[in-house]
Order: C-alpha cells, then structure tokens, then sequence
C-alpha cells in the first residue's frame, strides 16, 4: 500500500496585518469543498482564525511543558543547578532555590545533573489546543496561555499531534505567526510550501524581503500573495520578478472584503475574484509540489 | 520621565504609522526606540542616518569539535531539542535548532564541544528627520531571544534619554503577546493600544490588555480605521469603559495614511486634513500622562 502525504502549505508573511488570516480560513475553507482540509492556526499568541470558522470551539487536549519542581527536602543547596542553567531560570539565593517557570526552556540539565535527584521535571500548562468541525473541514487552534513567553514548545507540540492523529487529511494549512524569528521558523518547519502575503507597500515590501530571505534560508519553496492589490505603488512587483518569485495571486483591495472581514465571515463565496484567486493559489502549490 | 510603549496584539493596525507620527510631533525632545525588531519598519518613516551600528551577541551556539569528538552519541542522547545530527558519520548542531542551554558541553566525556557566543543582530543608534534620537535594531534571520535585543533597544534608548535629560521615550513594540512584548513592556509608564474594528482586533485587544494589566500599567486606546464597521467600534469602545482603558481617539479610513506610508512619510508632511486630530490626540496623551 503506498501512502498518501498530506499536502503541507504555510501561510506566513513578515509583518502582521497583511491578510495572512483572511487567506488561511478562506483558502482552507474552499479546498474542503473539494477534499477533506485541515485548518491549523499556529499564531498561538493571538489565534483569530476560530472567529473565521462555524461551530464551538472544542478543547483537545491542554498543552504543557516539563519545568522543574524544586524538592527542599532532599536538596544539598550544591549550586549546579543555577550554575548550568544558561536562562537564569534557576536561581539559588541564599538557601532557596527559585524556579522562574516563563524562563525555563525544558533542556534538563539541572534536572538530571542534579546529585540528589532534588529537581524532577513537572508539567506545567503553557496553552491548549482545541478543535471546530465545520463539512469537510477540520479546523485546530494552537492558543497559548497570557504571561507565558514562549510560543515555540507550543507550536512543535501542535505540529507533532497533527502528525499523529491528522495525517490522513491531504490538504493541510498552517496559519504562522508573523515576524521572522524562532516561532516562524518552527511554524513553517514541517511544511512542503510556504505561501507569503504581503501588501504593496513600503511596509509589505520591507517585511517581504526579510520573509523570503528567512524562507531561503531554511530551503522552502515559496509563492508570493499580493493583498490589497491596487493600493501603494508597484515595488512589490518589481521585487519578486527581479528575485524570480512566482506571484500566485494579486488580490484586489476591496472595502468588501474588509467588512466582511471585520465581522468574522469567510468571504470566498461572496467575492468572486476572491475565490478564483485561492483557486490559482491552490493549483499552482499543487502542481509544484511533487509528491 | 514617562516611556510609552505603542502596541496592538494584532499586526497591522497602523501601530508603526500612528507611532512615527507621534515622533515628528515630539520632535527632538523625545527618544524613539523601535522595539518591534522581529519586523522593524519605523525607519521607512523617520529615515534614521544609521550613525552607530553595534553588533548585539545573545544566547549561545553549540560547536562540535570532530578531531576530539569519539561519536559517542551522548550529546544528541541528551539534547532535547533534536538540534544534533547524525549525519555522515558526523554528529552535528543544527544551528537553528540549538538553543544554547549548554547540556551537551557539559555531558560530553571528552570536552569536544565548546558553547560560542552567538551574533544575533545589530543595533542602530541614529538620528532621524525629526530631530531625535533612535535607537532600533535588525534581528537576524532565525534568530532567538528578540526579547532580549528588545530589552537591549529599550535600555539603550532609556540611558540616552538620561544622558541627554530628554522626558520622553516613545517605544514601538511588536504585536502579539509573547516574550519582545513582555520585554517592551517592562518600566513603561503608559500603553498606547491601536486597535481596529474588526472582529479580529477586539480579540487580541484584549488578549494583549490581559498581558498589560499584569503589570498594572495605564493604557489608552486609539480605533484606526474606526468607520470600516461602526458596529464593531461600539462594541471595542463598550470593551473600554469596562476595562477601564481610557478611549484616546477614533481615526478614519482613508487612503491619505496609505499615500503618506508609500512616500515614506508621516500623515503630517503630506497634504491632508488629519493634522488637526493627530495634535488634539497628542495633547489628550499629554493631559494623560500628566494626570
């Protein structure tokens, strides 16, 4: 029996606001009309895209990463642990020793360097995952807790339970975080194709430009999404022809859109230029991703 | 001395735009630090001169030594972040994946991994076109600990604001919730939120507030964009009055702020009528701190 690989797409872009949401729900929405898709948002510090989608989200399974507990009764107070902790998450003052669990990486050297055994590793929550079903459409949000700092244990863990318990969804989408740093590179990591939005401005363009080069580095093959199309000036443009980035789509700026948007509807089935441009978008990463 | 962190929770909201206009009306007597250093765009409006650059070193970087290594396997054993490889008969860091904690360096029999200093970035110390100094920075790709560059940014810009006995420092922070807007946040003594009516904006409004009200410091907020969905401007205004966030200012959608963004201008050196309502909000911010 030869197995069938999802088809992984991220959708991702330097700067925020540039429509990566709007084009996650809608071009998630229009591939379940034809074959079972997956919605995955992994902008897991400000998840929007359950607004987008119908039905009640429902929790999953909380998330939790492994931080030491500190056992006072068995500790010798020797000082390793806070001398290899690198993040200062474990710090001895006097005879007490402090965890700072937002600081914590999880690496476990002081745990298991520890002599005594005086600091086993504990869950602690950091963020839940929840599910909507909606047709055809599977739909997971990747939410992390308020106060908590790190984004990427969370998005790894997302990555891994889609792994285990989805992978017989063909079409799968990743709504990422914006920026460029750790937790896009570990949004993007498992996937086959990254699709970039920006807008045709010179935010759009400085934001793109540091995007493709993030991508390029970690070797992704990559398509440009030019939103809002019409407003701003053309410099977008000439930037992909001279970096020879194919441009999927250009969407037309569209106060339509916008309300629609506003109010939390997909907004495919009632903007047509909107919906033959996912449908562009979605043949073209089809086509150029080999299976 | 007050220090104003502008922030949103969603990207996109003009947070940069409304920001750099605030900095033409402080003039010289402000400090400017542009903290979202994931995607910084602020120089696309103030045409900092890039005077001093630095080079900013943050976290640390496993390096294998292969003469001293005996391929034990005891350092990607241990690393649990699968940033070591085995790959032609090699063990090797994946640089993107290490994340510095130093558990290999220690647990390896024969010291032949040394951690390095890892270049993360440059910071900028700068003069703009309004007269005042900038501090601000670029990450680099893929890099870790923006919180950090984001700390660094934010306490350069205090200590020249010392120096140079300036009373203001207006800090442009990055959306989300995370770890760089924890760092922006710390020692400020006013937020800015810019919001927008969507249904989108609201949720991470308050997502972002829930971050702002753990550290108990006075917000303000401002509705760009607020007549794309008078519904939805309600509803943010009633969110408001029951946090307790004072409403600063209602700000249209009009096709003057994207004009002024693409010649790389503030809505004050272009013609337009808004220069009136960005005075009056700057006086209604004054009456805030000082109250």
């Amino acid at each position: 029996m030869t197995e069938i690989r999802p088809l992984k797409i991220a959708v991702a872009s330097g700067k925020g606001g540039t429509g990566k949401t709007l084009v996650s729900t809608n071009l998630a929405a229009l591939s379940s009309h034809s074959t079972a898709s997956l919605l995955v948002d992994l902008d897991v510090e400000e998840p929007n895209d359950f607004l987008f989608i119908p039905g009640e989200l429902e929790l999953v399974s909380d998330r939790f990463k492994m931080i030491p507990v500190w056992d006072q009764n068995t500790c010798t107070l020797c000082g390793i642990c806070s001398k290899v902790c690198k993040y200062h998450a474990v710090i001895q003052l006097g005879t007490y020793i402090a965890v700072f669990k937002e600081l914590c990486h999880g690496c476990y050297a002081c745990s298991e360097l520890c002599p005594m055994g005086s600091l086993p590793m504990h869950p602690y929550k950091m963020g839940k995952i929840s599910k909507k079903n909606f047709d055809n459409l599977t739909f997971l949000e990747s939410r992390l807790e308020i106060g908590e700092e790190q984004a990427v244990p969370l998005i790894h863990q997302t990555h891994a339970l889609v792994n285990e318990k989805y992978g017989d969804i063909s079409v799968q989408v990743f709504d990422c975080p914006p920026g460029t740093s750790c937790p896009v590179i570990a949004a993007v990591k498992d996937t086959d194709f990254v699709l970039l939005v920006t807008e045709p401005t010179p935010f759009g363009l400085n934001d793109l430009t540091l995007a493709v080069e993030t991508m390029r580095k970690l070797g992704k093959p990559i398509g440009v999404v030019i939103n809002r199309h019409g407003i701003g000036n053309d410099d977008v443009e000439q930037y992909c022809l001279k970096e020879q980035l194919p441009v999927l789509a250009k969407i037309p700026y569209s106060r339509q859109i916008a309300e629609l948007y506003s109010n939390g509807n997909l907004a495919f089935q009632q903007v047509p230029f909107l919906e033959n441009a996912l449908r562009q978008i979605l043949s073209f990463i089809q086509n150029s991703v080999k299976p | 001395m007050n220090e104003i962190v502008i922030l949103s929770g969603k990207g996109g909201t003009g947070k940069t735009s409304i920001t750099a206009t605030f900095a033409m009306l402080a003039g010289s007597d402000a400090v400017i630090a542009d903290c979202d250093v994931d995607a910084a765009n602020m120089h696309l409006l103030l045409k900092p001169d890039f005077g001093k650059s630095y080079e900013f070193y943050s976290g640390e970087l496993a390096v294998i030594d292969q003469d001293l290594c005996t391929r034990c396997g005891l350092c990607k054993e241990k690393c649990r972040f699968n940033a070591i490889l085995f790959s032609g008969r090699q063990y090797l860091v994946n640089p993107l994946d290490c994340e510095g904690c130093g558990y290999c360096e220690i647990v390896c029999p024969v010291q032949a991994i040394t951690m390095n200093s890892r270049l993360s970035g440059n910071l900028y110390i700068s003069e703009t076109k309004a007269g005042s100094v900038m501090v601000h920075a670029r990450l680099d790709i893929g890099a870790e600990n923006s919180g950090k560059l984001v700390a660094k940014v934010k306490n350069e810009a205090k200590s020249l604001a010392v120096a140079m006995n300036k009373k203001l420092i207006l800090v442009d922070g990055s959306p989300g919730i995370g770890c760089p807007v924890i760092s922006s946040l710390a020692g400020a003594t006013y937020v800015i939120l810019v919001t927008e009516p969507t249904l989108s904006g609201l949720h991470d409004l308050q997502r972002v507030y829930a971050v702002i009200r753990k550290f108990r410091i006075k917000a303000g907020c401002i509705i760009n964009k607020f007549d794309l969905n008078l519904t939805k401007t309600i509803e943010i205004k009633r969110f408001l009055d029951d946090a307790g966030i004072f409403h600063l200012a209602d700000i249209p959608y009009d096709i003057h702020f994207t004009q002024a963004m693409v010649e790389g201008k503030t809505i004050l050196e272009i013609p337009s009528p808004f220069k009136p309502l960005f005075e009056q909000i700057w006086g209604t911010l004054s009456e805030q701190l000082n109250h």
